[in-house]
């Protein structure tokens, strides 16, 4: 199989222009004969749906949650990306484009990223017309932040709830073409294989969650929307039914899974709290505008910390490490995420941790307090303020700008955040690979689309911080509307597709014998147990950092669990009714199988790059060692069967714009 | 610690319902209310019992998916707090807490604590919006917005859509939720356009759906894990008398 990528030629500014300008259009009369499926209602899902409505074609769209407005895209807290320059700080299409590719650590498409970046500014205009509360100056213009890995502000926020007040933009939008008629809403559907008719991708099966009911849609193409597939680690920030089915199941219909050992790790969650501890919060990158990260110089310092003896407040000055600062004086706290967290894990593997646990580090605001209570004790006229006012006055400040972050992990820790250092440590967040997808976005199944978080295509190794939001909504709003019409406009012709046909009769009954088939093992071990289980084995192997005798034995165990599984676990209840278990069997299962072909991604690919760090390939200083000569490739995993081993498809990365350099941020 | 447990199991909307009782003990204070929950279920599964469902899915209060009634509060105890950033350092040793569903006529149970919300989504689908299509838009600078009244505007923008100002209501009434909506949009210059249609489109709906009538009580106010104010609840108000009175602005 030969991969292509589809790039338009032309020079990188030119590339989406002339594309836009030439792609096949389906005519408005013919766009009304048409369906199309689309899964999933985050960013990307909900803004695809509504926007191909808008443009007159019959939309059918699926969400497991009881409501469109539940999914995840919701929790994400500190910003939105856009090459707007409003700071007029130097921010261009251009450098947003190179930041990506660069904080990528060049395992991404040049093609992609440099769209992704035009259409960014597009994205803020659209989300301030729908009404999206943005943070404002008092000149009432749009204000920015600053996130890791880049030089400029360039992140629209809203307050730490950027990803709420954009999915309900999205959502409402949705609402509207459901009102109009040009958008069918499924809640409470669970999307469980893909339909193939002729080797193209034409309906779904879905299972009905309040009846259980196995359900057949068909449309002349299907667009996945199903987001990311981080609780392969069991413990992420992902939300809880976040999973990799529908993702997983388009792999066993022939689609491919791209780099998929290219995962992120977020550098400031809330530290693990015990055995019974379900999900990981994070906190906002944001915070490290300002907040400082630390652990004490000295061994028995960090001991008596951990002991309870001591506090972060009892560490003097002069005893404390900024390492961000001290390693990456360019970018100091500001540093990618993957850098961030490896450091973090450096310093904790040191025996400098702070939590009882020994698997923290401080997130300080002490400083930010001074600088912020200094200064608006200058606006108010107060001359030679003493301590206290500094303090009161910079506290209020912070508050202003992380007030709800700063409550969030009141509430968790039940330690206040603004008098004593936050404890943070990293975990598992985002996942930068998924469906390899071409130019078009579509995987090489014709007809079957991926975007958002579910496909591999924009940020390479390591996404860069606010460009998760970006990506969705650029997917939904302003690609997939025209890139579905290179397929489209040859389907002009073809009459609806019947979902009583054999293909479809084959697939439902595929799904009914896989739920047959979980149910009736009737063992005694709950999915949530072989659900940690793996969890454990993928974050001691497969985390942070990985070498090739860990992975070897780790694909060995997750193959054992796999089969342990279909022994002895149990499922209550019945197919015929509302069951959360059943629901959860089914997507943990397909867990065990994508674990396998992460494992097996790291295994391959022998260097270290971004999110993805092999032990023997690391600089003599310990930073990630890249071999562009061998791995400058997409790695694209065809699944061939159970006990077969899947086949890796490489797409050759060309660079014409951006010469590779090695990663600095020092 | 150790805690008795009363949560309302029914097994479908056609079934009665009726508190079963469970004792846990090994309860730790680090634990957030649903982890609690988890433990009683894998408990349950053990047993080979039906686990008890119940809505969830962020862990972070912000998907508005949690919805229980706890010791007679929607979502507990905590003042501006879901269910799932509720954490167990808030209960005693030997306390009895008793679970219960989000209960409104507009809301039936599906299964013990999980309950049907989608009249929240028919409410925004008859105007919860600004009608931009993809692509309409001018520069987003272009239209400036007071600092304040953006800021009020995402105060009111903060609804989760979880239903607890229904639960805590004694007329079930949504005008909180509703009001959020009506008063996002109305405030900002972006949805002036539509601000009377949608006003009237919204209330209309809402009293079709089967809510009840505002009688001040306020309690959604109180019970709101967003801090959700009443003021959108009298700005709506405003808003509907000025939409119908003088006005040629109609949705019948």
């Amino acid at each position: 199989m030969k991969l292509e990528g589809k790039v338009p030629p032309g020079s990188l500014g030119e590339k989406w222009t002339k594309f836009k300008s030439t792609v096949p259009l389906v005519a408005p009369n013919n766009k009304r004969r048409i369906e199309i499926i689309v899964v999933g209602t985050g960013l990307a899902g909900a803004s695809a749906a509504a926007t191909l409505g808008e443009l007159g074609y019959n939309v059918k769209c699926f969400t497991f949650h009881d409501s469109p407005r539940r999914a995840h895209s919701i929790a994400a807290q500190g910003g939105i990306n856009a090459a707007k320059n409003y700071q007029n700080d130097g921010d261009s299409v251009y450098r947003l484009f190179y930041d990506t590719i660069k904080g990528g650590d060049y395992r991404s498409r040049e093609g992609n990223v440099h769209r992704l970046a035009e259409v960014s500014r597009n994205i803020i205009d659209q989300a301030v017309a729908q009404g999206v509360p943005f943070a404002r100056d008092y000149g009432g213009l749009l204000d920015n932040r600053s996130f890791g890995g880049v030089q400029v502000s360039r992140t629209f926020y809203a307050r730490g709830q950027t990803g709420q007040q954009l999915l309900i933009g999205a959502y409402q939008a949705l609402s509207r073409q459901i009102a109009l008629g040009s958008v069918e809403m499924y809640n409470r559907h669970e999307m469980l294989d893909i339909v193939k008719v002729d080797g193209k991708a034409r309906g779904i099966i879905a299972r009905n969650l309040l009846t259980g009911e196995i359900e057949r849609y068909a449309a002349h193409c299907v667009v996945l929307a199903t987001g990311g597939y981080g609780n392969v680690f069991y413990l992420s920030t992902n939300a809880m039914n976040c999973n990799v089915s529908a993702a997983w199941r388009a792999v066993r219909r022939g689609a491919l899974m791209a780099n998929p050992c290219f995962t992120q790790i977020h550098p400031t969650c809330i530290p693990v709290s015990g055995d019974y501890q379900s999900k990981l919060t994070l906190m906002s990158e944001s915070l490290r505008n300002d907040g400082r990260v630390w652990v004490p110089k000295k061994l028995e310092d960090a001991k008596a910390i951990r002991e309870g003896k001591k506090t972060g407040l009892d560490i003097k000055e002069e005893d404390r490490d900024y390492y961000l600062e001290r390693r990456y004086p360019a970018f100091g706290n500001l540093v990618p995420r993957d850098v961030a967290s490896r450091a973090a894990k450096v310093a904790c593997d040191e025996g400098l941790g702070v939590s009882p646990t020994g698997l923290a580090v401080f997130l300080d605001f002490a400083a930010a307090v001074q600088r912020y209570g200094k200064s608006a004790a200058n606006v108010q006229g107060i001359h030679n303020p003493d301590a206290a006012t500094i303090t009161r006055l910079g506290e209020k400040v912070v508050e202003e700008k992380y007030g709800n972050l700063f409550e969030m992990y009141e509430k968790i820790t039940g330690e206040n955040p603004y008098k004593m250092p936050m404890k943070i440590y990293p975990a598992v967040h985002y996942t930068m690979g998924g469906l390899w997808v071409d130019y078009n976005l579509e995987t090489n199944v014709p007809g079957l689309f991926a975007l958002g978080e579910a496909n591999f295509s924009d940020h390479g190794a390591n996404r860069l911080g606010a460009s998760a939001l970006m990506q969705g909504l650029a997917d939904g709003y302003f690609v997939i509307p025209y890139t579905i019409g290179t397929f489209l406009s040859n389907d002009i012709r073809t009459p609806k597709f019947d979902p009583d046909s054999e293909a479809f009769m084959e697939a439902e009954k595929a799904v009914k014998d896989r739920i047959d088939q979980v149910l009736n093992v009737k063992g005694n071990q709950s999915v949530e147990s072989f659900h940690r289980r793996l969890g454990k084995i993928m974050w001691d192997y497969c985390g942070m950092s990985r070498n090739a005798d860990g992975l070897r034995s780790a694909r060995q165990m997750v193959v054992e669990l796999r089969k342990e599984f279909y022994q002895d676990v149990f499922v209550p209840g019945s197919n015929d009714e509302y069951n959360p278990e059943l629901e959860k069997a089914l997507r943990v299962a397909d867990f065990m199988e994508m674990g396998e072909v992460m494992i097996l991604d790291a295994l391959n690919r022998e260097e270290s790059c971004g999110g993805h760090f092999r032990e023997e390939y690391q600089t003599e200083e310990g930073e990630a060692l890249r071999r562009d000569d061998e791995f400058a490739y997409v790695a694209a995993w065809e699944y061939t069967g159970w006990d077969d081993e899947p086949v890796l498809h490489k797409e050759e990365l060309m660079f014409e714009n951006v010469e590779l350099k090695t990663r600095s941020y020092k | 610690m150790k805690l008795t447990l009363k949560v309302w199991r029914q097994e479908n909307a056609n079934k009665k319902g009726s508190f079963s009782t469970y004792q846990l003990d090994d309860v730790s204070e680090h634990m957030s209310f649903l982890e609690m929950l988890d433990v009683l279920n894998e408990q349950l599964i053990e047993k080979k019992e039906m686990p008890i469902s119940f809505d969830h899915d962020c862990r972070e209060g912000i998907c508005g998916a949690c919805s229980m009634v706890i010791n007679g509060q929607p979502h507990g105890p905590m003042g501006g707090t879901t269910t799932c950033q509720l954490h167990m350092r808030h209960f005693k040793n030997g306390d009895t807490i008793v679970i219960e569903p989000f209960r409104a006529k507009a809301f039936p149970v599906v299964r013990d604590l999980v309950v049907d919300r989608s009249a929240f989504d028919r409410i925004i689908q008859v105007g919860g919006f600004v009608s931009v299509n993809t692509g309409q838009a001018q520069d987003a600078n272009s239209i400036p917005v007071e600092k304040d009244v953006a800021s009020q505007a995402f105060d009111a923008a903060t609804c989760i859509g979880c239903g607890a100002c229904v639960a805590a209501c004694p007329n079930a009434s949504a005008m909180l939720f509703t009001s959020a909506k009506v008063s996002h949009l109305g405030i900002l210059p972006q949805g002036q356009v539509e601000a009377k249609r949608r006003v009237q489109a919204m209330v209309k709906q809402m009293d079709e759906e089967g809510f009840g009538n505002c009688s001040n009580v306020t309690a959604c106010e109180a019970e709101c894990p967003k801090g959700i104010s009443v003021e959108n609840i009298a700005r709506m108000n405003r808003a509907y008398i000025g939409s119908v009175l003088g006005s040629e602005t109609s949705v019948s």
